[in-house]
């Protein structure tokens, strides 16, 4: 359950963030090491047209890949988290908190969308890697649990993008219970026959991996994605080898049979759009 | 006792103390019983300010001692009949998962839970009570079992984690994980879980939802053992105190929390000291909430089990 950053590939910092950065116009591929322009990577979807390498981005980016120009109504925004068990390591919680709030702008590791996508109507939840490494507390739980309730209520479909190191340590146990409260939400989603297509994105682990990510009527990936339950360290260190090549990708996890398909993102809307269509129809 | 802890030292001690004299008495036949009586009042106080104030880490010291009674031996223990029932139907049998329907006081119950091993060659047998994803495919089978013959489930928690392997990983550990919560929150007969030992994260979760979630005294529950807590946090072993205090794991402050919905009392020291007096009051606490949930009507059951698992957490608006 490592929710910090993987210092293996560098993280695509948000767009705000970039415009404003002196040499903000371009950042390099942290595959093939070429320079992207920006206007480059919003035509692209954010992947890079040298290699095909798929950016790590955010709700923001998603939401602009997805929706339909981009509009959308955002769901239950003004959620915060609490301390409910004053934690604290070297950093309080509240103060690691704010520090989040800052860097980021964001409310926390997830926001929800009532949007439509080739004008079908949708629900998305997005995580949000930056924020404390898109780990799942409370908030995580509770504007899943929300997203879903208004899925039942006005019979739309149900979106959710993964992108996380698993459950916020600093929530303990109540992280833990957003496991258990998203699949029981998901339980009635499926009882009520709405379709729920489950997106992982690059990371998705621990927890998140092992609730709601695999719980899809189709679950779905983008290329390359690292996907699994325990990160890939803590599983060399307990089988004392080295991982074969490959292992945890999106498409190791396709051929193990816990995907339907990966989509390039350039595709991703229309391919999301189709599914939508033949659930309608 | 074969192991001890450093905190139980003072009782070890005047345990020292009073066989000592006893034996002295004995040769000498000189009478030492108000010597005696004084020691073993001191003693019988010792033991009870030290396991009443015990901090977080001795508590998870206390559920992890080897001689801890574990799932099987419990439902020897308590029930009237058992029989074990095996694999996932997919790919293989878990050890580290066992499961089948016993009877207690005439009544038929499908239980599951951890097993952990007890002897060197048996915790390997058992993978220290860490499931792949078969283990919790077999927990689900048996009570799809349960279900389809409206027999309620019990489930005993005691792991230390999933198992992190890489087969675990190619057979979708997550996967099976998640398909049991799902399940398991609309799993149309009561369920009752207690965690009997550890409660580590999605491993426990993955048979631990239920009607009534209960924690024996000195069991722990939380997201991430102290240890692997103190390594991500600190990049060391070393602080696994503090973040046993940190995580707020106890039984305790679960309840506090009502991240749970009861604590079953242990004898005097741990379960270790008294495993018949465990499984009995164990037995007792099933018995009565079966029949509490027995006597409603299952939609309400299963609607307030939903419910309660949704309305956890803490957020601000
Ligand atoms: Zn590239």
């Amino acid at each position: 359950m490592a929710w910090f950053k993987r210092d293996k590939k560098g993280i695509i910092t948000s767009t705000e963030e970039k415009k404003e950065a002196p040499d903000g116009l371009w950042n390099k591929c942290p595959n093939c090491k070429k320079a992207l322009h920006y206007a480059d990577q919003v035509e692209n979807k954010y992947v890079c047209h040298y290699c095909g390498y798929h950016l790590r981005i955010g709700s923001k980016e998603y939401f602009s890949v997805l929706f339909d120009n981009n509009q959308f109504t955002e769901l239950f925004e003004n959620l915060h988290s609490g301390d409910p068990l004053e934690f604290k390591d070297n950093k309080n919680y509240t103060e690691r908190l704010q520090e989040s709030y800052t860097k980021t702008g964001l409310k926390d590791a997830i926001r929800a969308a009532h949007g439509k996508i080739n004008n079908h109507d949708l629900v998305i939840a997005c995580m949000d890697f930056n924020f404390i490494g898109g780990s799942m507390g409370s908030v995580v739980g509770e504007k899943i649990a929300r997203s879903i309730d208004y899925c039942i209520e006005h019979k739309i479909p149900f979106l959710m993008i993964s992108k996380s190191g698993g459950a916020r340590m600093m929530e303990a146990a109540f992280s833990l219970m957003q496991m258990a409260k998203t699949s029981a939400k998901l339980a009635l989603l499926s009882k009520a026959k709405i379709p729920y297509i489950s997106l992982l994105t690059d990371p998705t682990t621990g927890g998140v991996t092992a609730s709601y990510a695999m719980l899809g009527d189709i679950n779905i990936s983008e290329p390359g994605a690292l996907i699994g339950f325990a990160g890939p360290r803590v599983i060399k260190e307990t089988i004392k080898k080295d991982l074969p090549k490959g292992f945890q990708t999106s498409e190791f996890v396709l051929e193990h049979g816990f995907l339907d398909f990966i989509v390039d993102r350039r595709q991703m809307k229309n391919k999301i759009g189709t599914f939508l269509q033949m659930m309608k129809s | 006792m074969n192991t001890t802890f450093d905190f139980e030292k003072p009782i070890a001690d005047l345990q020292g103390q009073i066989d000592k004299i006893k034996q002295v008495s004995e040769k000498t036949k000189v009478d030492m019983s108000e010597t005696l009586t004084e020691l073993e009042t001191q003693l019988a106080r010792t033991r009870k300010d030290i396991y009443s104030n015990l901090t977080g880490w001795q508590n998870v010291q206390i559920s992890r001692h080897p001689e801890r009674p574990y799932t099987l031996a419990y439902i020897e223990m308590i029930c009237d009949d058992f029989i074990e029932m095996h694999g996932d139907r997919t790919v293989g049998d878990d050890k580290a998962i066992v499961g089948g329907f016993g009877t207690l006081n005439g009544e038929t119950v499908m239980f599951i839970g951890h097993q952990k091993g007890i002897n060197t060659k048996m915790r390997q047998y058992r993978n220290f009570g860490m499931a792949n994803p078969e283990g919790y495919r077999k927990a689900l089978r048996l009570m799809k079992l349960a279900e389809k013959f409206n027999k309620p489930v019990v489930t005993l928690i005691d792991t230390p984690g999933a198992y992190p392997g890489l087969e675990a990983e190619e057979r979708g550990q997550g996967e099976a994980i998640a398909r049991n919560l799902l399940e398991m929150s609309v799993l149309q007969v009561p369920i009752i879980c207690i965690i009997i030992g550890e409660g580590a994260s999605g491993g426990a979760l993955g048979i631990g939802i239920g009607d009534r979630v209960l924690m024996l005294e000195h069991s722990w529950y939380s997201v991430i053992s102290p240890e692997n807590c103190s390594a991500i946090l600190w990049r060391t072993w070393d602080f696994k105190e503090r973040a046993a205090e940190s995580l707020k794991l106890t039984a305790e402050n679960m309840l506090k929390n009502k991240l749970i919905d009861g604590i079953i009392k242990e004898p005097l020291g741990g379960a270790h000291y008294d495993p018949a007096t465990m499984a009995s009051t164990i037995k007792d606490q099933i018995l009565k909430d079966l029949h509490k949930l027995r006597s409603r009507d299952i939609d309400t059951v299963v609607k307030e089990r939903i419910e309660k698992f949704c309305s956890m957490g803490v957020v601000v608006e």
